[in-house]
């Protein structure tokens, strides 16, 4: 037999999200048992520096509310059940700008649903997690690839731009076992986190030339260091809504925006000459992709688009959609839910949405709609 | 920095709010254990109390309402540095909404301070009943008619064995007593009983608080545990990456495939379809091939139907979708009810399926075995031995030496296996 400088596991997304972040530097993992997030509990109780199973959803948030108030870096894996119980306290971590990684292992609802059922169900939920409409940073995974390097990703921009980040994947990508090769991933260096180290008096809100505070831990025996949830100022006060408050506030979704190019995550394969292009994300890009091969072997000219950074929107997306007469997204939901965050309720006639709820897209649903055309 | 512990002698509270007698009676308490306010981290409710983050010299973190005993519990996970001080206030209405918080830093007997500022209803809301309102105290909900008792938190944390637990009566001078709460080691909590006089007092003229602690069966007191404690939590960060713990599966063996084939195997829960599945999948792997594999089984894993779907192909990317399926091995009546669509939908490939088992309509060809002869816990494995000699796709050579590398490998009866397989020459 040839001997290759392969070096091939059978192995799952959870395995690979889980060594990615360990890597990336992340201190803790605060997790408690929920299907199909299971897996990713299981691997960071042994390989996250510190692991700890809390009592609960809201718990969970709130611990590692505390991590990340203490300098550390902490992760959780949930699908929505729980991940509805921690909203309250993931606008509190926004609210002090506090870097963690929530991941979001998308099941069939509405409620409890079917927990061994895969969805694309809660990019509706995502976009309008925050109490007053602020954007929360979201990656979605579309391979294992994704698994490795996007996680990566959701850590370095949590710490970058202080904030929580939601890595997004579904049932399918975190349980499905496949061969990989794992020489082919690029090496993830701890993460570094440059804490403020001035002498001046700190101020924890007072945002550096990219909108971001610059961070201290509590604890620190030279500067006093406040986290808020409630309204505040730039050192950390409560104030009802004065300007500087207001600034500080509306602030929070200026960091993100005018610092998303630095986190803009897609895959465009362009066809000459194409009036078709295919958007898909996470899961759903499985079909997509295959479906794509299909359709030109058989002389149709598409072109693809998997969206990574999925929230908030990256202006180019628009610019790159705009260029094509039709446009297709497939999506694991009842009709539509990115697409709406795109195009709005009533979608443009020349947009084709592709749903499926309980049951993963496949590509010849893609390849049937695409034909049509 | 200043080294007191508050920046102010105006504190925000209404005049005779006994909130005032705590933050001095900490401030006093911080002085005598000659803390440095940096050295401590002041985590605030929501509520009356809460207020006070702006008048203090301290770390402040300012959270959300009942959450703040959970919040400084992560702290204290995250600095676990005992130079270090966390000190909850938090309210009677933020303990309702948090108990479980409390009870829970309490059982990992983490090293921090809970300071309940017990006045009895929620002040800052409007003078609402709160779970540790007790039966004859008004509030603006319940007048005169209350009957619901109260929560004895001293009683339900001392459950815990904590180091320090403590009620008091808020009058005059009790920095000694907070002093000793804050100066122990491990989780420690001081109920400090007080009135809101904007609700409670106006409420309840005339109110002892002596009597009202009697008449709800609490007292005044101290509980310490005798040997103090605190459970330590350590970072480790030198935990060997999983890969080490992952076979990395090298290539010795031939297939024989030119296209993706998929499977499915499907018998009950704990008769090894799933194992079965992943030898399966890591013996292609070491034959050459790719592997996709998946499970599908009810929530109950233990019970009921157990199915894998297994595709192995030739391409260095498999694929993900089943799609035409080439084999289905069915060992089970569990099994069977589980796949009836899949095995109707077979167009060319081969159901084997147990003897047992009635023959479901398909036009693939069926072959009936009697796989469970060996034991219904190695049916899955024995049909997958089958299957694969039947249809030569990966050898059964390989399939055995991935078993045997297996650590649950020597429970697979492999001897018996061949000499059933060999029967069949
Ligand atoms: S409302 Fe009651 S608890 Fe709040 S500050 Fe005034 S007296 Fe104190």
């Amino acid at each position: 037999m040839t001997k290759t400088n392969k070096k091939v596991i059978l192995t799952n997304g959870s395995l690979l999200i889980i060594e990615a972040l360990a890597k990336a530097g992340s201190d803790a993992f605060i997790g408690y048992p929920i299907t199909p997030a299971n897996h990713l509990y299981y691997y960071a109780m042994q390989r996250f520096p510190f692991a700890l199973p809390a009592q609960d959803e809201i718990t969970t948030l709130q611990w590692m509310s505390g991590f990340s108030v203490a300098g550390k870096l902490p992760v959780t894996a949930t699908s929505f059940p729980g991940f509805a119980l921690m909203v309250e306290s993931i606008n509190m971590a926004y609210m002090m700008e506090l870097p963690m990684v929530i991941i979001l292992v998308q099941r069939l609802g509405p409620s409890t649903g079917t927990a061994t059922c895969g969805a694309q169900g809660d990019i509706l939920t995502l976009r309008g997690l925050i109490s007053g409409g602020y954007p929360v940073p979201t990656l979605t995974i579309s391979d294992f690839d994704d698994c490795w390097n996007l996680s990566e990703k959701a850590a370095s921009m949590a710490i970058k731009l202080r904030t929580p980040v939601i890595l997004l994947t579904s049932k399918e990508m975190v349980m499905t076992s496949r061969s990989f090769d794992i020489n082919n991933l690029a090496e993830i260096n701890s993460i570094e986190r440059n804490h403020y180290n001035k002498e001046e008096t700190y101020q924890p809100y007072k945002p550096l030339e990219n909108g971001v505070p610059s961070f201290l831990p509590v604890g620190h025996s030279k500067h006093q260091v406040r986290f808020n949830a409630s309204t505040h100022n730039e050192l950390g006060l409560l104030q009802h809504s004065t300007k500087e408050a207001m600034a500080n506030t509306s602030r929070l979704q200026s960091k993100i925006k005018d610092n998303l190019s630095d986190f803009a995550y897609y895959e465009l394969d362009e066809m000459e000459n194409a009036d078709k292009i295919i958007l898909s994300f996470g899961i759903s890009s499985i079909a997509a992709r295959e479906a794509t091969i299909k359709l030109r072997e058989s002389g149709i000219k598409v072109s693809l688009l998997i969206v990574k950074t999925l929230l908030p929107i990256l202006p180019k997306y628009y610019e790159i959609l705009e260029k094509y007469k039709h446009v297709i997204i497939a999506e694991e939901n009842l009709d539509g839910q990115y697409s709406k965050i795109l195009y709005g309720e009533k979608v443009p006639e020349n947009i084709i949405n592709i749903n499926s709820i309980g049951k993963m897209i496949n590509a010849r649903q893609i390849i049937e709609e695409v034909s049509k055309i | 920095m200043n080294n007191k512990m508050l920046n102010t002698y105006k504190l925000p509270y209404c005049k005779g709010c006994g909130h005032h007698l705590i933050a001095r009676n900490t401030e006093t308490a911080f002085e005598k254990l000659g803390i440095d306010p940096l050295n401590t981290i002041l985590v605030t409710d929501i509520g009356c109390q809460g207020m006070l983050d702006r008048y203090s010299n301290t770390h402040t973190v300012h959270g959300l309402h009942g959450r703040s005993a959970a919040l400084g519990a992560g702290i204290s996970f995250g600095l676990s540095d005992p130079k270090k001080k966390i000190i909850i206030f938090i309210g009677d209405g933020g303990s309702t909404i948090g108990l479980q918080h409390i009870l829970e830093a309490a059982r990992l007997n983490l090293d921090m301070t809970v300071i309940i500022h017990n006045n009895m209803l929620y002040g800052m809301t409007g003078g609402q009943s709160s779970g540790f309102t007790p039966c004859s105290f008004n509030t603006t909900t319940i007048k005169n008619e209350n009957q619901i008792p109260n929560y004895d938190i001293c009683k339900l944390v001392r459950s815990l064995n904590v180091n320090y637990v403590r009620r008091i009566i808020a009058r005059g001078d009790f920095s000694e007593e907070l002093k000793e709460a804050i100066g122990s080691v491990g989780f420690s909590l001081v109920e400090v009983v007080e009135l809101c006089p904007s609700y409670g007092l106006k409420l309840n003229p005339g109110m002892k608080m002596d009597k009202l602690l009697e008449e709800s069966g609490q007292e005044e007191g101290v509980w310490r545990h005798e040997k103090e404690s605190k459970t330590e939590y350590k970072y480790k960060y030198n935990n060997p990456s999983l890969f080490e713990q992952t076979k990395q599966i090298e290539q010795e063996f031939k297939h024989n495939l030119k296209k993706p084939f998929s499977i499915i195997m499907a018998g009950s829960a704990g008769e090894g379809v799933q194992i079965a599945a992943t030898f399966f999948a890591n013996a292609s792997i070491a034959s050459g091939l790719s592997a996709n594999q998946k499970g599908r089984y009810p929530v109950t894993v233990g019970v009921g139907f157990s199915t894998a779907e297994i595709i192995v192909s030739p391409e260095e990317e498999c694929k993900y979708d089943l799609g035409e399926l080439d084999v289905i091995i069915i060992t089970s009546i569990d099994g069977l009810k589980n796949n009836r669509k899949y095995i109707k939908e077979m167009k060319n490939g081969i159901l084997f399926i147990d003897k047992s088992l009635e023959l479901p309509e398909t036009s693939a060809q069926i072959i009936s075995h009697d796989f469970r002869q060996i034991g219904a816990k190695s049916a899955a494995i024995y049909a997958l031995f089958y299957a694969i000699k039947h249809t030569g796709i990966i050898t059964q050579e390989a399939l055995t030496k991935t078993i045997k590398q297996h650590r649950i490998g020597s429970k697979i009866p492999l001897e018996k296996i061949e000499e059933e397989l060999s029967k069949k020459d």
